[in-house]
């Protein structure tokens, strides 16, 4: 059984309740909440960003910010 | 987090993998017109049982959805993850994708394979000749020394040059204790080298090619994903060991 694919994309747009549109590397927008182990270490995302994101396989246009990079 | 597998843990996971192939030969040689993929999954939970081992993915839970049957059968236009269904007979003609994995010992194992349905059209047959030699082409490149991109591209190529596409959002993936481990295997370059192969790693690597263009979506049971131009699409997947003698295939009978 395959995985989904964890991707890299730059944060657009930030709005309520932690979620972000998320610009991706592949040209896909999608749009991500932050993973709970950031909340709980107040890694801060901001528009510009470099993130890490996982999508769900489920539904291709959300996923998950799971990083923050550089 | 990557795991690596010492000889005897590489040992458990060829037993857990030897019934995954066992059981997927099985399932090709029930494959006519007029068989339900019910059926073919009722064959397979019945005979892991009969064997001691679990059906991987049946209960595999993600983002609270649940993947209720043991393989996934994927017909024709789909790419993979498709469910299992009574109302879902083969045609002659079709070509259908057999992914299959179980948990024996706590050990995972992860195959599978592409069959065609009685005949089936010429340029269905080289997608899935081009596809499996995609899929030797990465195991091919599984070596000690070489990084995960490498396996990538020896997959990439392949398809690529026979004119077929790769479908981006699924990938491969580290297998052992869990069914996915680090590293995810993508089968197209990524621009990043990925983690360096060294003996004790497994990876499931599964390339998904299409006929036409690489883009899929998931319909609305929330697990089928299908090509967007609704051209065929072919899956190959071996579970592999890197060991110092190369690559090792676990997923043989």
């Amino acid at each position: 059984m395959s995985d989904a694919i964890a991707v890299s994309g730059t944060v657009s747009q930030s709005m309520p309740n932690a979620l972000h549109r998320v610009h991706l590397d592949n040209g896909h927008k999608v749009l991500a909440h932050v993973s709970g182990t950031m909340r709980m270490r107040y890694i801060r995302i901001a528009p510009g960003d470099r993130v890490t994101v996982e999508l769900s396989p489920l539904d291709l246009s959300r996923g998950r910010i799971t990083g923050r990079v550089g | 987090m990557i795991l690596l597998k010492s000889r005897e843990e590489v040992e458990q996971m060829r037993a857990a993998n030897a019934i995954v192939a066992e059981i997927l030969v099985a399932l090709r040689e029930r494959v006519a017109p007029g068989v339900s993929t019910a059926e073919l999954d009722a064959l397979a939970e019945e005979m892991t049982i009969k064997r001691g081992a679990r059906p991987a993915f049946k209960g595999y839970t993600v983002g609270g959805r649940v993947f209720p049957a043991s393989v996934c059968i994927s017909i024709n236009d789909e790419v993979v993850h498709g469910i299992p269904s009574s109302r879902r007979v083969l045609q002659a003609g079709d070509i259908v994708g057999l992914d299959f994995g179980v948990c024996y010992r706590g050990y995972f194992g992860d195959s599978a394979m592409t069959v065609p349905v009685g005949r089936v059209s010429p340029d269905a047959e080289r997608l899935m000749e081009v596809t499996r030699a995609a899929l030797d082409a990465g195991i091919e490149a599984a070596r000690a020394g070489a990084h995960v991109a490498d396996i990538s591209a020896a997959v990439q190529d392949t398809a690529e040059k026979a004119g077929y596409s790769l479908v981006r959002e699924f990938v491969g993936h580290g297998i052992g204790r869990s069914l996915h481990e680090d590293p995810q295997v993508p089968n197209y370059r990524t621009g990043a080298r990925g983690v360096r192969l060294q003996e004790g790693l497994v990876l499931a690597i599964e390339p998904m090619v299409n006929a036409g263009r690489p883009d899929v979506f998931v319909k609305e049971d929330g697990w089928t994903a299908a090509t967007r131009d609704g051209r065929l699409s072919a899956h190959f997947e071996h579970s592999v060991a890197v060991t110092a003698n190369g690559p090792y295939i676990l997923s043989v009978p």
